[in-house]
């Protein structure tokens, strides 16, 4: 109840606006077996538009189910989850497909590239599905690729770039329909240190730029960029603290 | 996402795995292949049947003088009764419904023109017989019936032979010596081409039948005048199992054979014989229909197998396009149109072998082409169905995958 409150105070500290995402008294149960799992067990969080939230715990906090249900990739069992003022639990699989598509950016650990795809297919993924379907499609890609320093690999296919051009190019992907929200699955997971700052970088960037970024992570180090940080454990959230970020570090 | 969208990541994925989807099609391939050949096998076959029946005469039955059979032991050459004039007479005067008759002797032998000279068929004929098997005169005439009558020494051409004889030359009005008696060709006789046994029916030289009997085959111990095969034609609209009977009985009759002992003669109806052979050829027909069936369906049951460890093997690449927002109907979509794509490709893979087998087979046994466009898309319209009916369930399973656990596929 303490820490609950206390971000309660964290959030009316924040100018008031409609939150991106808010979750009240959100829990998710799994039934394996016999077993009931409680993997949220009625958390509340809130975040505004334009910020940058690291989410963080061991496996097996919730942290996991928590990002799937920012990103209306599930629906939580009790409680209310709103993403850009929508209640995702009454919303049917197509109307939760389209607000993926227009209101969300995913990164993955994985990259998650289609295999024999050229960077600019994989950019103009998403608009494939958008409704209705941007005529310039191939020239919103293009901007995006260029705006995370790719504009010589557009034609190139995942196994002829790098590491970090590849997640590169999921990031731009996940920018190509303008989305509110950059959520991020251990973006820095697959990458060397090196590669993990500059992809870190670019989130800051993109932030400051006015986008929404989640990154879910379990290294303190990635974590450090976010300017809030909200710390699960066996289903709750145990800690939301602000920080000042690598922008604000930056500036000492 | 529309159909081609989906059709570009359907090739994409296609032809990532060429040599699979090659082998995952075979099914169809042998399905379709083998309809278009059949059909164009049964078609073929039926109009050359229907071209031989047509070239025989229609409405006609043929009586053949047969051995005697005397205790199971056939009788030799000797013991044949031929069919005379008087014979043809009774069943032109008999029979109801005859419109036509005319006994047909057969044989070979040289004929001369000039320095030309060639081996031919000779035929001994009725003044009737062009019109009993519907075998036209295109120039001159045909015989008279008191040339029959007075074994005029004139002849009737086949086109081979005009050719080889007169090589373009007129024939009409010159004579030709046949087995070193001089006949002048009257007429010449329409083009027939091959029979049912390949060989070249205008390769002929018809003569009046007591003109040619003793010439071209030998005099008869047992009867001076006879006719050899004799053709009936009859009115269209009788009865042919009718009139085989009564012509059965009068020469039984004629023939004083006893009741319970063997015909010595055979009355056919060809057309009715060649009709048994296309029947046979439809009977081959159903089995290779049996067979693309069969193959479609195994056929379809590869596309499922596969399509089913497509699904899986992209399963991340599903939980993907569904975070991106790809509705369930555009993942079903999308490896719908990738089993119908597989299924469309292993067909055109199939309309190609078909009809080039149907090509050679028609080649060889040297009937029309004819490769229905129907049949073709028919054949590919079964392979699409069998795309649809077997992609279902791999597409919907696909379409209904969970994203979150779909993305968390190793």
């Amino acid at each position: 109840m303490d820490l609950s409150s206390r971000a309660d105070e964290v959030i009316a500290a924040r100018p008031s606006s409609k939150p991106l995402i808010e979750a009240r008294d959100v829990s998710k149960i799994y039934t394996v077996g016999e077993q009931t799992v409680r993997a949220l067990d009625g958390v509340s969080l809130s975040i505004q538009l334009g910020e940058f939230v690291a989410i963080m715990g061991p496996s097996g906090s919730g942290k996991s189910t928590m990002m799937n249900l920012i990103g209306a990739l599930d629906v939580p069992t009790k409680g209310a989850m709103e993403l850009d003022g929508r209640n995702i639990a009454t919303l049917s699989s197509d109307a939760l497909a389209d607000l993926r598509n227009r209101t969300i950016g995913f990164v993955f650990q994985q990259f998650n590239l289609l295999a024999r795809t050229s960077a600019l297919r994989q950019v103009m993924l998403p608009l494939l599905y958008a409704h209705p379907r941007p005529a310039d499609a191939e020239a919103m890609a293009r901007h995006r690729l260029e705006q995370v320093g790719l504009k010589d690999r557009m034609d190139h296919y995942p196994s002829q770039l790098s590491g970090g051009q590849q997640q590169r190019v999921a990031i731009a992907r996940a920018l190509v329909n303008n989305p509110k929200l950059l959520l991020a699955d251990e973006p820095t997971g697959a990458l060397d240190s090196k590669t993990s700052e500059e992809i870190m970088a670019l989130f800051c960037t993109l932030n400051t730029e006015g986008i929404t970024v989640v990154v879910v992570t379990h290294e303190p180090d990635v974590a450090e960029y976010a300017k809030r940080r909200v710390l699960f454990r066996d289903g709750h959230v145990v800690e939301d603290i602000s920080q000042p970020g690598f922008m604000g570090r930056a500036a000492e | 996402m529309n159909v081609f969208d989906s059709l570009g990541i359907a090739l994409t994925a296609l032809r990532a795995n060429t040599l699979r989807s090659i082998l995952t099609t075979l099914g169809i391939i042998i399905g379709v292949a083998s309809v278009i050949v059949m059909v164009a096998v049964g078609t073929g076959a039926r109009s050359e049947v229907d071209r031989q029946i047509a070239s025989l005469g229609s409405n006609m039955l043929v009586v053949f003088p047969g051995s005697t059979r005397v205790g199971g032991r056939a009788g030799g050459a000797g013991t044949r009764l031929p069919l005379s004039e008087r014979d043809m007479q009774a069943l032109r005067e008999k029979i109801p419904g005859v419109v036509a008759i005319s006994g047909l002797l057969q044989g070979t032998g040289p004929v001369v023109y000039g320095n030309a000279n060639w081996t031919t068929s000779l035929m001994g004929i009725h003044d009737q017989f062009n019109e009993v098997r519907d075998w036209q005169v295109i120039e001159g005439r045909g015989f008279t019936a008191n040339e029959v009558k007075t074994a005029a020494r004139v002849a009737l051409i086949g086109k081979t032979v005009a050719d080889k004889l007169f090589n373009g030359g007129d024939p009409l009005g010159a004579t030709i010596r046949v087995t070193n008696v001089p006949f002048q060709i009257v007429g010449v006789l329409d083009s027939k081409g091959q029979n049912s046994f390949g060989r070249d029916q205008d390769d002929v030289v018809m003569l009046p039948m007591t003109a040619a009997r003793g010439r071209i085959v030998g005099r008869s111990k047992l009867v001076n005048d006879n006719v050899g095969n004799v053709h009936v034609k009859f009115d269209p609209g009788t009865d042919l199992a009718e009139a085989q009977a009564q012509m059965e009985n009068l020469l039984r009759q004629r023939r004083s054979i006893k009741p319970g002992t063997e015909d010595d003669f055979n009355v056919r109806n060809l057309s009715e014989f060649m009709r048994a052979r296309t029947s046979a050829l439809t009977t081959m027909g159903w089995l290779l229909a049996a067979t693309s069936a069969i193959s479609l369906i195994v056929g379809g049951i590869g596309i499922m197998n596969i399509m089913l460890v497509s699904v899986t093997e992209r399963t991340r690449e599903i939980g993907l396009r569904m975070a991106v927002g790809g509705r369930r109907r555009d993942i079903l979509m999308q490896f719908l149109v990738e089993a119908v794509a597989l299924c469309l490709l292993g067909g055109l893979i199939g309309v190609a072998i078909g009809v080039a087998t149907a090509t050679g087979v028609a080649l060889s046994a040297q009937w029309p082409i004819l490769i229905a466009p129907n049949a073709i898309l028919m054949a590919l319209g079964a392979a699409a169905l069998t795309g649809v009916v077997f992609g279902f369930f791999p597409a919907r399973r696909a379409a209904h995958l969970n994203p979150i656990d779909a993305l968390r596929t190793e």
